[in-house]
């Protein structure tokens, strides 16, 4: 789950028969499965939530370059680096896609960038995460672009157009990501040396948990999913996304030869899933607080990057303003 | 940013089809957004040509009018040549 978390503001989830008649005609569109558009009518919380989990999502996908990029002048050769360009410019564009969404609905990119700066709004909490050795690489694209995967696929049909569009595009692309970071870890394991190999299995060791913390709080413990249930912005619940994807990874995962540092995994025939272990959910909330590794440093890497920029910015506004009067004139 | 212009972006997928809406990228005037919009809208060959357009200068029918607007086309059934009840012997016309 890129957004974790999202406020909906709603205390309760209304019934059809206690809304306005504008709401509920809403409702019923949502029911049936039509879209919500632009400039349709839309409850002022549902336009506010889809902010927050958009811009939330958007911002994981801008912070997410920053562990990649760590190992961009230190990959193994030429060919592994043009892949890890490709893909940190992926993610680059995947924000893209979600800002220029959410500015249907009103929101200003400025006001929403400048309130992940000043650590009003979150991003996911797995870029909290060091990136430490080049088999990160791999995990990362194996793991965290696998538990987005698992997320994005069921938001492609999420009741707001442009987010299920955007949502459409990413899940294109983001497979690529996953295949090129799991080749990395199996060429490794397969055609490695044993200290190479040990480097994988640090590396899963390392992100499995917070790999699993993606997916957010248990279905008891996420206040906000009822409404955002209700209006499709979200369409399975944590606990069931999570079971998704370790049940898709425990047969990758053998394949590499590895393990999970979790005792309790084990396949449950009964439930025809993997039961597993608790996660550390005060490791979560101190990393969604701020005081994850590397929380400090990846927003000062992105105040950094903004404000470096600026004399760009300012340099391409005039430069246009010149041509535009010469073209007047 | 907030003085960029916002433009919506248009891709020709291939030759002989339609320009689709694909979203909408920020720049400065409409040379750097034909240059955003390729690295953001067509990175694998999606496109043989782009279109970009101020956003401003859009002119979107609204949702309210949708009734008034394309309604009166639903009982034109006489339209579409489904309506024309031809004799088998036609054959296919």
């Amino acid at each position: 789950m890129y957004a974790q978390l999202v406020d909906t503001g709603v205390k309760r989830v209304k019934g059809l028969d206690e809304m306005s008649p504008e709401e509920r005609n809403f409702q019923e569109k949502i029911d049936a499965e039509i879209k919500i558009e632009p400039k349709n009518w839309m409850p002022e919380a549902y336009r506010r939530t889809l902010i927050r989990q958009m811009s939330q999502h958007a911002h994981s996908e801008i912070v997410g370059m920053l562990p990649e990029k760590n190992w961009l002048t230190r990959a193994p050769n030429l060919k592994r680096k043009l892949q890890l360009l490709a893909k940190i410019q992926d993610e680059a564009g995947h924000g893209l896609y979600l800002y220029s969404a959410m500015e249907t609905l009103g929101a200003d990119r400025d006001e929403e960038v400048a309130k992940l700066h000043s650590g009003e709004v979150k991003y996911s909490s797995i870029f909290n995460y060091p990136t430490r050795s080049w088999a990160d690489m791999g995990t990362v694209g194996w793991l965290v672009d696998g538990a987005a995967i698992v997320n994005q696929v069921v938001l492609q049909r999420t009741s707001y157009g442009p987010y299920s569009r955007a949502m459409i595009r990413i899940c294109k692309e983001e497979s690529f990501h996953q295949r090129q970071g799991y080749q990395i870890l199996l060429h490794m394991m397969r055609e490695g040396t044993e200290e190479q190999k040990a480097m994988v299995q640090d590396s899963i060791n390392r992100f499995w948990w917070p790999a699993l913390m993606m997916f957010g709080p248990h279905d008891g413990d996420s206040p906000n999913s009822a409404q955002s249930m209700q209006w499709k912005i979200k369409r399975m619940s944590n606990d069931d996304l999570r079971q998704r994807f370790i049940d898709q990874t425990i047969p990758q995962l053998e394949l590499l030869g590895c393990t999970v540092p979790d005792p309790d995994l084990k396949w449950n025939e009964e439930r025809g899933h993997y039961d597993f272990g608790e996660i550390d959910w005060s490791e979560f909330y101190s990393v969604l607080k701020g005081n994850g590794p590397c929380n400090r440093d990846r927003l000062r890497t992105r105040r950094n990057a903004i404000e470096n920029g600026a004399w760009v910015r300012e340099a391409a506004r005039v430069h246009a303003e010149k041509h535009n009067k010469a073209d007047v004139a | 940013m907030s003085d960029w212009t916002l433009f919506e972006v248009f891709v020709r997928s291939k030759h002989g089809l339609n320009h689709r809406h694909v979203g909408s990228v920020h720049a400065a005037d409409a040379a750097m957004a034909l240059e955003n919009a390729r690295e953001l809208y067509t990175r694998r060959s999606e496109g043989v040509s782009i279109w970009v357009v101020p956003s401003a200068q859009i002119t979107a029918s609204s949702p309210d009018e949708k009734e008034p607007l394309f309604d009166p086309s639903d009982d034109k059934v006489y339209r579409h040549a489904t309506f024309y009840d031809l004799p088998k012997e036609v054959g296919h016309m």
